[in-house]
């Protein structure tokens, strides 16, 4: 719809008012350009402090860290104060095993109760479960640490490579349920229809069809919380507790990096400072690699789930 | 008649055109069912085991001591009196710290990256914060120690007293030793960024883009624009990040051991060592000579472990509440 245009009429000169409008008008826009302008500098200067902290950790982690390692640091024994040399073999070791306990105890339970949460979706017992683990993931870990010596060291009697282990998995537990139940909710549901169509029971459907497409995302998500567990350090501190030797046994006291580069940190010689910053550059490498391979799943995921 | 799989075969119609049917449902889908809703059932019964056990087992110390529990500052395992008030105000006052710092940071850097960025550069930088989470605590605090401890010493320290003159304010005064509260919130402040701009950088992704351009389109400038219409948008969001952060500071437990200089002792000034309720469990629990100070250690124990539930059930639920409401809302 077009109005008809009114005549032409002559320019107006601006009145006196009209011009100290505009001008203020042209004054405060200026301004706000201004602030604006600055306040996106601000928002720069955020990113930029944001990301300098990790720069710094990683840049002291490198200088400090390689310098001490060498092949004796992974194959050798840790040796008293004075003696040169020495490594972290016990507690590398130590470490791969709590975090294979850890898996052992704390996946089936995560992926299983994912699995509820996905398919009982809506239901009041699921909704309480899915706000609880959300609960459960922000208790602060020296409180699960405690909570797994009042309930299994304390009746045996001594730390345990066992209750280290099981109390890292409980704090897999959350972690891995949200990711399984995200992974499992995204599997189209015209899959399980057409499985439960041709005569699979629910039961097999679950596990060989639905389970098994949503496999790669549930590999990432498991690993990524290996990845999150295998620096804690806190719940081992009256589980695990640590170990100067060499020991295999899961009813004994275990070595573990992030025990072994606390006391190293704390305690006050020159050459234990150094093998803590290799013992955190391991630590760190060790958990790249873990996040790493969880990267590597998440694209095989996507490469595959055109294909299929 | 049972079939192979366990469902019950019934005759449903007696007589001319008898029928069977099959009732329930085959065995191993019942165990199936039986056994994703008992690993379901772990996560609340593991939560109860955590109160019952810790809350049991810190229960002489709560009852004998009562309220004053949280408020008496001496601490002495030797002559049994307990008073967790200067790990309390410790745990409050470095996570304080922490969000004063870290807010407008995590806040910045996720706007930055929502509405700022070019979008090459959005997944690195949003890569490298999330990175900051993956660092574990322990490696945080050696960085602490040999770092940002001897910085803070000679030039920040002396720089925010002397030359700031900050003294006046009483927060900032007394010898710069390192070891502090201050030290302990700054670390705590980089160790919560990631969680706070990551859940922001989500909400304000899911602001929709006609909030944006409708403020534009009106003559705002950029700025005025995010401060006009996203921010308000992603608030409650934003609040629940933040809160989310708070759970974590609270509970956070090696780093601020190593550098809050675990003293049990209340001192206005940050420069001062403090404690905070995770530290002083690290330190003593391994030491606790008597069932009094055990007690003491597990009641300590209880009380951080009801802070962060209620935190982290707000949090959870503030965030819970934005993601309901935006999918409605762009749905």
């Amino acid at each position: 719809m077009s109005a008809a245009t009114p005549p032409m009429a002559p320019p107006l000169r601006p009145t006196l008012r009209q011009r100290a409008f505009s001008e203020r008008t042209v004054r405060t826009l200026k301004r706000r350009r201004v602030v604006s302008g600055a306040m996106l500098g601000v928002l720069i200067a955020a990113a930029v402090l944001a990301v300098l902290p990790l720069i710094f950790i990683f840049a002291h982690l490198l200088k400090l860290g390689i310098g001490s390692l060498s092949w004796d640091f992974f194959t050798k024994m840790p040796k008293p104060v004075g003696e040169a040399g020495g490594g972290l073999a016990n507690a590398i070791v130590g470490t791969l095993i709590l975090i294979g306990l850890a898996s052992a105890f704390g996946l089936p339970i995560g992926v299983g109760a994912g699995l509820y949460l996905a398919e009982q979706r809506g239901t009041r017992l699921a909704n309480g479960v899915r706000f609880l683990s959300d609960v459960l993931n922000g208790l602060p870990s020296i409180v699960m640490g405690i909570f797994a010596w009042q309930f299994l060291v304390r009746p045996v009697g001594h730390f345990s490579a066992l209750a280290g282990g099981v109390v890292l998995g409980a704090m897999m537990i959350p972690m891995v349920a949200r990711t399984t139940e995200e992974m499992v909710g995204i599997v189209p549901v015209s899959l399980r229809e057409a499985a439960l169509a041709l005569g699979y029971t629910r039961w097999r459907t679950s596990l060989a069809i639905v389970l098994r497409t949503a496999s790669a995302g549930i590999v990432t998500g498991a690993l990524v919380a290996i990845a999150r567990i295998a620096g804690e350090t806190a719940p081992l501190l009256f589980t695990a507790f640590g170990n100067q030797f060499w020991s295999l046994s899961l009813k004994q006291p275990i070595a573990a990096l992030p025990l072994q580069v606390f006391s190293y940190a704390i305690s006050p010689y020159d050459a234990w400072h150094s093998l803590a910053w290799a013992g955190a550059l391991v630590l760190i490498a060790l958990i790249f690699i873990i996040s790493l391979i969880a990267r590597f799943a998440t694209r095989a995921r996507f490469a595959t789930g055109g294909g299929d | 008649m049972t079939l192979p799989d366990g469902r019950a075969v019934v005759a449903a119609r007696e007589g001319e055109g008898a029928t069977l049917r099959i009732h329930g449902a085959p065995i191993g889908d019942r165990v199936y069912s039986g056994a994703i809703t008992f690993f379901a059932l772990c996560v609340p019964l593991l939560l109860l085991a955590i109160a019952w056990e810790i809350g049991v087992a810190g229960w002489p110390t709560l009852h004998k001591f009562g309220f004053g529990f949280l408020t008496s500052s001496e601490w002495d395992p030797v002559t049994g009196k307990f008073g967790a008030a200067p790990a309390i105000y410790g745990t409050i006052v470095s996570s304080i710290i922490a969000l004063v710092l870290a807010t407008p940071l995590a806040i910045g850097v996720s706007l930055f990256l929502s509405d700022l960025a070019p979008r090459w550069l959005r997944q690195p930088v949003g890569f490298l914060v999330d990175l900051l989470a993956a660092i574990p605590s322990v490696v945080y605090g050696l960085w602490g120690i040999f770092v940002l401890l001897p910085v803070l010493r000679d030039p920040v320290m002396p720089f925010l007293r002397d030359t700031l003159h900050l003294d006046k304010t009483g927060l900032f005064t007394g010898p710069a030793y390192g070891p502090s509260m201050l030290a302990a919130g700054i670390i705590l402040a980089i160790m919560i960024l990631p969680y706070i701009s990551s859940v922001s950088r989500e909400v304000l992704l899911a602001v929709p883009r006609s909030q944006r351009e409708a403020a534009l389109a009106l003559g705002a400038t950029r700025w005025e624009a995010i401060w006009g219409a996203v921010l308000p948008y992603a608030r409650s969001g934003i609040v629940g990040g933040v809160i989310l952060g708070l759970g974590r500071a609270l509970g956070e437990t090696m780093a601020v051991t190593m550098l809050i200089g675990n003293r049990p002792e209340i001192a206005a000034s940050l420069f001062a060592p403090g404690y905070t309720m995770a530290s002083l469990l690290a330190n003593e629990f391994s030491e606790a000579s008597s069932d009094a100070h055990l007690s003491a250690l597990m009641a300590v124990a209880f009380v951080l472990f009801v802070i962060t539930l209620i935190v982290n059930a707000i949090a959870r639920w503030l965030v819970w509440q934005v993601s309901r409401n935006t999918s409605g809302r762009t749905a």
